[in-house]
């Protein structure tokens, strides 16, 4: 099911968090309810992690360029928030692997290295385009980058992340963090995605794809939307219509994270019998 | 570009999404709302004007166009649209596309416009609506239609305009500022009267702006009554007919006069045999033997009330014999003088006996040897002034010269037209109240008078607009002048700078009619 929220009266709650299938972060000076909806929904499954943002304020600043390009013009009215608590832009990551731009302290890198199961590798990468969150977009497999994205940095979320690294347009937007958010199960990605464009995203990815909106209307789908692959999280503006679109899309109806360990189970089940 | 330069295109397909409000299957735009969820969350027609009252004057099919202009319109022409949607307000937050009548039938008094208008909203999708709107048509008859319809009869206000002088010049000056300053135009009525003019207007408050115009031109002394004629005491409304009597100051321009010694002390000692030079909402006196000057307005005036001691009706013609200037040129009050000695000689004594005048004068810029000048004859008259008995011992000059003459030169031109004109103002006149053929000459003579003053004076002349006269051909005789100096006219410049007025006034008179 997904579940419909907003950070600190900003429905951009893709800003502020970054949800994988592996762990959930929080920005750390958002309010307590906020946190604990998160605590609430996953705690019991994966860890929810409240990281410090001291780093990241600088980060907001330094991604200006790159964030306001896409949202000065629809979201002009805040832009100190995003100033302050540019969270997500910062990170990617899936449940191998969680990449960190260069501007990240050493304090921040251990804190998450604590925080995070043992499995999942925390990187900094050396990248001038450092808003990742806003450059790139991934599942557990594959993931779309900015087309002028560093070939180091393409090697390395390819190690890190384990996945098969597409550089891609969305809509003709180069920001495909932005456009897009994609499970291992289904993706939303820009409404003035071109029918061929979306077979061909859909033929990378190797999920079925749907042109949408979340906050009613607003075509900034990462900024409204987490998922992962059992649950999502939207901004509260998203209409009926849009959170039905989503739970269709990212398949949430049926789906509990019990599913999956039960479906693991029963494939390790058959490998061994 | 890229199909231009042979490279390969992929084809693209605009793809759907749902309506982020109901749902259903539509391309994407920019709000990601159907059209239809579009509309009824905003409706781009807020803020504009649904309902209008316009007015309409039923006798000249004339639009009001605040604050006062009228707009000649037929029903359902393309100028009465544009009048129509000029009225609307905070249109320009929204783009006009379209606007069209809609019939409505003429005794509903209605005017139906519908608009449509597109304007930019959420994330630069533009939204286009079509909106109705309507006017209510308000008959008010217009200025100029008012004017026509008026009743004379049923005047409101009156102002009785006075001067309590020989001769109507000042009145002749004053229909000049009038005609140039269109004070009048409201008077449904205009009336000569013996020694004044009578004004009526259907408004008290058009009478009164007009008292505050002649105010403004010359010293008045203005009281106002009202009379009651009908009263509804249930409703507290009660109708009046209110009069103004303004009353002009009786000195005029080269009059002569002796100033009350108490005037003449706060004056600092002025005169008291001054000459008055100008009048305007102040009057001018000047002393010709010292060339002190002073100006008294209307409030300084009725304090003190002095009459003039001889007015130009009793200037006596002088021959100059010598002139002996004794100071340089001096401006005083905008004019310039020059104070000389003079031996003068009156005309009608003039090869008859030797009597002569040695005088002072002011006019030494003016007179030469030979010519001819208008002044008081103190030696020879008989005054009866109060004021002038009251001074013990004041010598009085025996002349006291005025103007210069420019009759002898007038001699050759008389009966000929100018080629100029004056408007004149549309006056009854009583025909009771005139005295037959002599006052009507009387009456010719004071304009003949006017006129010469005008030609002599540029500075009369400032104020009042000049007409070309197109019945005045230039004769051949003029032309051949004799090298002397001529008698003053209107120079043709002056003219010609009013040949555009008056093509103007023409067309503001095809325009009333």
């Amino acid at each position: 099911m997904a579940t419909r929220l907003r950070f600190e009266n900003s429905c951009e709650i893709g800003v502020f968090t970054k949800l994988t299938n592996g762990y959930c972060l929080v920005a750390d000076e958002g309010s307590e309810s906020f946190y604990s909806i998160f605590e609430s929904e996953l705690a019991d499954v994966i860890p929810v992690v409240k990281t410090s943002i001291g780093g990241t304020r600088i980060i907001g600043r330094l991604c200006i360029g790159e964030y306001f390009m896409s949202f000065c013009n629809q979201y002009y009215d805040m832009p100190i928030r995003l100033l302050k608590t540019d969270f997500r832009y910062c990170f990617v990551g899936n449940k191998k692997g969680l990449l960190l731009p260069h501007t990240t302290t050493d304090q921040e890198l251990q804190h998450l290295k604590n925080s995070l199961p043992d499995e999942v590798v925390v990187q900094r990468i050396d990248e001038k385009l450092s808003a990742l969150g806003n450059c790139m977009a991934c599942n557990d497999h594959v993931a779309l980058t900015h087309t002028d994205l560093d070939k180091e940095t393409e090697d390395m979320i390819a190690d890190v992340l384990g996945v098969e690294v597409f550089r891609q347009t969305i809509a003709g937007n180069v920001l495909v963090g932005s456009y897009c958010a994609f499970s291992n199960r289904g993706g939303l990605v820009h409404p003035h995605t071109s029918i061929e464009d979306l077979d061909e995203l859909s033929t990378l990815l190797q999920v079925p794809l749907v042109a949408g909106t979340v906050n009613r209307g607003s075509e900034v789908i990462a900024g409204g939307l987490i998922v992962n692959d059992w649950t999502a999280f939207c901004g509260s503006d998203t209409t009926a219509t849009e959170l039905s679109v989503i739970e269709n899309v990212f398949k949430l109806r049926e789906t509990q994270p019990t599913d999956i360990a039960n479906e693991m189970r029963k494939s390790l089940i058959d490998t061994h019998a | 570009m890229a199909g231009e330069a042979g490279m390969f295109t992929v084809h693209q397909t605009v793809g759907t999404v749902l309506c982020c409000k109901c749902g259903i299957l539509m391309a994407p735009n920019a709000a990601n709302m159907c059209v239809k969820c579009l509309r009824s969350e905003i409706d781009i027609t807020e803020g504009l004007q649904k309902h209008v009252i316009i007015i309409h004057c039923p006798e000249c099919d004339c639009y009001l166009q605040p604050p006062r202009t009228w707009l000649k319109a037929q029903v359902e022409s393309k100028e009465l649209l544009t009048f129509c949607v000029k009225r609307l307000k905070n249109l320009n937050k929204v783009r006009l596309i379209h606007a069209e009548f809609i019939w409505t039938e003429p005794h509903s008094k209605r005017i139906k416009v519908k608009l449509r208008v597109q304007k930019e909203v959420l994330n630069g999708a533009v939204l286009e609506q079509a909106f109705l709107v309507e006017y209510v048509v308000q008959d008010q008859m217009c200025e100029s239609c008012s004017k026509v319809q008026a009743n004379p009869d049923q005047w409101v206000a009156a102002v009785q305009l006075r001067q309590h002088v020989s001769h109507r010049r000042t009145f002749f000056y004053l229909e000049q500022l009038i005609l140039k300053h269109d004070a009048a135009v409201r008077a449904i009525r205009i009336r000569q009267m013996d020694r004044g003019i009578d004004f009526f207007f259907s408004n008290r408050s058009h009478a009164v702006k007009f008292v505050e115009f002649v105010q403004k031109v010359v010293p008045i002394k203005s009281r106002s009554d009202k009379q009651l004629v009908s009263q509804d005491s249930k409703s507290n409304s009660y109708n009046y007919k209110y009069t103004f009597s303004v009353e002009i100051c009786p000195i005029c321009r080269e009059d002569l006069i002796c100033l009350p010694p108490k005037l003449a002390a706060s004056l600092g000692n002025l005169g008291p045999i001054v000459i008055c030079t100008k009048i305007s909402n102040v009057i001018a006196l000047l002393d010709p033997l010292t060339l002190r000057h002073c100006f008294l307005d209307a409030d300084q005036y009725w304090r003190t009330s002095f009459t003039s001691l001889l007015s130009s009706k009793q200037l006596v013609e002088y021959v100059v014999l010598d002139v002996d200037p004794i100071s340089s040129e001096v401006n005083v009050g905008g004019s310039k003088y020059v104070l000389a000695d003079v031996q003068v000689a009156r005309v009608s004594d003039f090869g008859k006996n030797d009597t002569m005048f040695f005088v002072r004068t002011h006019l030494g810029h003016l007179l030469n040897a030979g010519d001819y000048a208008l002044g008081y004859d103190m030696h020879a008259a008989n005054s009866n002034d109060m004021e002038l008995d009251t001074y013990k011992g004041l010598v009085i000059p025996e002349v006291i010269l005025i103007k210069k003459s420019y009759e002898e030169k007038r001699q050759k031109k008389r009966g000929k037209p100018r080629s100029w004109k004056l408007k004149s103002l549309n006056m009854e006149v009583d025909a009771s109240e005139t005295r037959g053929r002599a006052d009507e000459e009387k009456r010719n003579a004071d304009y003949e008078q006017f006129i010469r003053d005008l030609e002599e004076n540029p500075e009369l002349r400032f104020n009042i607009s000049l007409y070309r006269n197109k019945e005045y051909q230039p004769s051949e005789m003029a032309s051949v002048t004799d090298g002397e100096e001529d008698a003053p006219s209107v120079p043709l410049e002056e003219l010609l700078a009013d040949l555009e007025i008056q093509g103007e006034a023409e067309e503001d008179e095809g325009m009333k009619e």
